[in-house]
């Protein structure tokens, strides 16, 4: 019965409801819309973070965080690549690596880098890198000498595709050691400062170089299809620490590798509500002065209502009705609107190339998919649901406050 | 000036719903205000904060030494670029760099550094290292053989003030340069990657091992406005005595803070867009309803010979005073909140972590400028006659005597 007034109440006066409506409806579109594409820019960032030779979770010495030097290594990774096949979901892809800062030189030029030793099939679906667009060829595990060198360092060098260069770095030994690779490809990555930064040789010939036998100095875990959201990483790493405990190595998920970051993802849902609220203010008074409009108008009609024995809690109801329909009618079409932005918005994605070197100085991929969170979605509504009927409550408190004398005095 | 009194008394027919459109209104220019003061606050924390990393404002380079830093692309009379820059008003600052690549050995460690000769009695001018120092001192004018690094490479060379580093790299002629520097300082920028690479030894020691032979790589000048800049770099890019030198500013020397500018002025000028449209449609009813309900009075009004023009005129300055009270009330909101949060500050803080990252610091202090103050109030002025048209193009419409029958 409610329903029925609020709907026909509602439609007395069509264009005034259009127009607040339509206010309702660009507010929540707008929110549905922007929140999916910052969230969406927020994944690739993350993403870009973990495929950056993070992954989801690493399994360290502990002291190799405050000292990531050769000395903090894991001499015999086998016991961990045995209880992590064990532990893992199948899914998960497990890449073994060797990681040291080095030195790589040409005849005429110098410059410092990051020398990692990668299990070539291993990084598949682990770490950028194996997918990264390339010129020339993949590393291979057998390759004794190969190595892979970023575009942005091939220019720095002034070195082309074929050319030796010679590696440097502190041995397990403690003394310089170096070695001559020749580059079988040149890659690109998201970031420049990726590119300047890593270099990749097999495992094998990195060990080599360094003077170990299987060491390696971490081994990263991808577990494919988990958002930046989600606390499995978390759960995972708690769970490999009671067993690493006894081999005296830890492992810890990428919030705790990439703390800046996660502490940024932190404050988001905090930045998205906060805009949320905002836009809902913005059309809160619109609301307001809608609702208190229809009941002016419609005094003498709810003198009338109470002289024919309504009672005045009926009348807060079927007008607060009036408030929740036309709330729940913007809220649809504002879904509606938004998801299908979004739809469209995923069929390219939203180019940032026009800003590549600001995208890329805060680490966000340069194309940004929206995404549409459940929890994003509750949010929005919920905000405009909540707050838009208690916006509500006023007017319709004024109209059942109305006494049939009062409001046959006033036309 | 008789239609200002009726307009006037026209907007107060109904308080309570002018009151909450005018409060609308200033809603919309208040966050403009400080939402845009909040923005350019922290693009000046931003540019601040790169440059101080030892950018400066403006630099003097060898030509192909921005796209290639290479050991041989130097500024070979830089006393001369130095005078020049001294005398140019608008300067505050002019120091001179260098820069190689050398390997570090200390006793326990060998790593691949970035050696950057300063002067350290200019060098305060263009940097904040000085300010930025966690153990022992910054490089004092008379130092030789001396250094100072940043926290992060000490700990990974295992050195503290007082140890001494071998340095090997490549001398300017392409000879072997080697030399030994006493580390007297250890400082924290805030920004890791700087931190984990950076050794600032005097420029005198530099110009010993690499060989420089009284040549420099860059000459870096601070300025004492930002916009002033573009102009400094013209007038010296014209003048005779850097022919032969390239003088580039530091939206080139830092393209991605420009870009990261742009990226955020661009979204957040459309959601300020979409929050405009929101408030439009939010007051267009109360701006509509004030036609609509008087349609029979407009009907009288035109019926004893008020032209057309006089009501839409009446109409429009209905809709002025409200928006004129909106956004005046609102801008003035805006500026106390903005003047406010720009002396106490806005903890950023999970963000802070990520924001050292830049040499940011944990807090953003909005700007209230001219621009801030009056794009905000100006665009919603902007988007409130737009809607306030609408009721005037309906007025026009009436006819006396459809209007009479209206009730």
């Amino acid at each position: 019965m409610y329903f029925r007034f609020a709907w026909r109440n509602l439609w007395r006066n069509p264009r005034r409801t259009g127009v607040i409506l339509t206010a309702i409806f660009v507010g929540v579109a707008s929110m549905i819309f922007l929140g999916a594409v910052s969230r969406g820019s927020m994944t690739g960032m993350v993403d870009n973070a973990i495929g950056d030779l993070t992954g989801h979770l690493q399994v360290r010495h502990p002291e190799y965080r405050g000292d990531p030097a050769l000395d903090h290594r894991i001499d015999d990774p086998l016991p961990v690549l045995e209880l992590l096949a064990e532990i893992l979901p199948s899914t998960a892809r497990i890449a073994p690596r060797l990681r040291v800062d080095a030195v790589v030189s040409t005849a005429r030029k110098t410059a410092g880098v990051v020398l990692v030793g990668i299990d070539p099939g291993a990084e598949r679906g682990s770490s950028f890198i194996a997918a990264a667009p390339l010129e020339g060829e993949y590393l291979r595990g057998d390759d004794n000498n190969g190595i892979l060198v970023g575009s942005a360092l091939m220019g720095t060098l002034g070195i082309r595709r074929g050319s030796k260069v010679v590696l440097m770095s502190q041995g397990a030994d403690g003394e310089l050691a170096s070695m001559a690779f020749r580059i079988r490809g040149v890659y690109h990555a998201d970031l420049a400062a990726t590119e300047k930064r890593c270099v990749f040789v097999p495992l094998a010939a990195a060990r080599r170089l360094l003077g170990v036998e299987r060491a390696v100095t971490e081994v990263a875990v991808t577990l494919p299809g988990t958002t930046f959201e989600s606390d499995l990483p978390a759960r995972l790493a708690r769970q490999l620490n009671g067993s690493l405990v006894d081999v005296g190595l830890t492992a810890a998920p990428w919030r705790e590798l990439l703390p800046a970051m996660s502490a940024y993802l932190g404050m988001f849902d905090f930045f998205l509500l906060i805009w949320y609220l905002v836009v809902f203010v913005a059309m809160g008074f619109g609301i307001a002065n809608t609702v208190l409009m229809a009941v002016f108008e419609r005094m003498r009609e709810f003198g009338l209502l109470r002289a024919l024995g309504m009672r005045p809690r009926r009348i807060f109801f079927m007008v607060l009705g009036e408030t929740l329909l036309l709330l729940v009618l913007g809220l649809a079409a504002g879904n509606l609107a938004g998801g299908a932005g979004v739809v469209l918005l995923n069929r390219t994605g939203l180019d940032l190339s026009a800003f590549a070197r600001g995208a890329e100085m805060w680490g966000m991929t340069r194309i940004v998919w929206p995404r549409i969170a459940l929890s994003d979605l509750l949010l929005a509504n919920g905000t405009v649901l909540v707050l838009g009927v208690l916006t509500g409550v006023y007017p319709a408190l004024k109209a059942a406050q109305f006494t049939p004398v009062e409001t046959m005095r006033r036309t | 000036m008789e239609d200002l009194r009726l307009a006037w008394r026209n907007v107060w027919r109904h308080p309570r719903r002018t009151l909450l459109t005018i409060l609308a209104i200033s809603f919309a220019a208040l966050l403009l205000v400080f939402m845009l003061s909040l923005q350019l606050g922290s693009y000046r924390e931003m540019i601040d904060a790169a440059v101080r990393l030892g950018t400066g404002h403006l630099q003097v380079q060898a030509p192909g030494f921005f796209a290639e830093p290479e050991m041989r692309l130097t500024v070979d009379r830089p006393d001369a670029v130095v005078i020049l820059l001294r005398a140019t008003p608008g300067v505050t600052g002019v120091s001179c760099r260098s820069q190689s690549f050398a390997l570090a050995a200390s006793a326990h460690r060998t790593r691949g550094i970035l050696v950057e000769g300063v002067d350290p009695a200019h060098e305060p001018e263009i940097s904040a290292v000085d300010r930025q120092i966690r153990a022992g001192r910054y490089l004092e004018p008379d130092d030789r053989q001396r250094a100072v690094i940043g926290g992060l490479l000490a700990d990974r060379l295992r050195v503290a003030p007082g140890d001494e580093l071998t340095l090997l790299g490549q001398g300017r002629d392409g000879s072997v340069a080697a030399g030994v520097v006493e580390i007297v300082g250890i400082f924290r920028s805030g920004v890791d990657d700087y931190d984990r690479a950076a050794l600032h030894m005097p420029l005198v020691t530099f110009d010993e091992v690499f060989a420089m032979g009284g040549r420099v790589h860059r000459v870096v000048a601070a300025v004492d406005r930002l916009g002033a800049v573009a102009e400094l770099k013209a007038a010296l890019a014209a003048g005779d005595t850097l022919a032969g030198l390239a003088v580039r500013d530091w939206t080139e020397l830092l393209p991605g803070v420009k870009q990261s500018i742009q990226l955020d002025l661009v979204s957040g000028f459309i959601t300020y867009g979409v929050l405009l449209v929101v408030v439009a449609f939010s007051i267009l009813n109360t701006f509509l309803m004030a036609i609509f309900e008087r349609t029979r009075e407009f009907g009288v009004l035109m019926a004893i010979g008020t032209p057309t023009r006089r009501l839409v005129r009446l109409v429009l300055l209905e809709s002025a005073f409200m928006s004129w009270l909106g956004v005046i009330a609102g801008t003035a909101a805006g500026a106390a909140l903005t003047v406010y949060f720009s002396h106490a500050g806005i903890g950023m803080g999970g963000a802070a972590d990520l924001l050292r990252q830049y040499g940011m610091e944990g807090r953003i202090y909005p700007w209230l400028n001219g621009i801030s103050l009056t794009v905000g109030p100006v665009l919603v002025l902007f988007i409130t006659v737009v809607t306030a048209l609408v009721p005037a193009w309906r007025v026009t419409r009436l006819r006396p005597v459809d209007a009479l029958r209206a009730h």
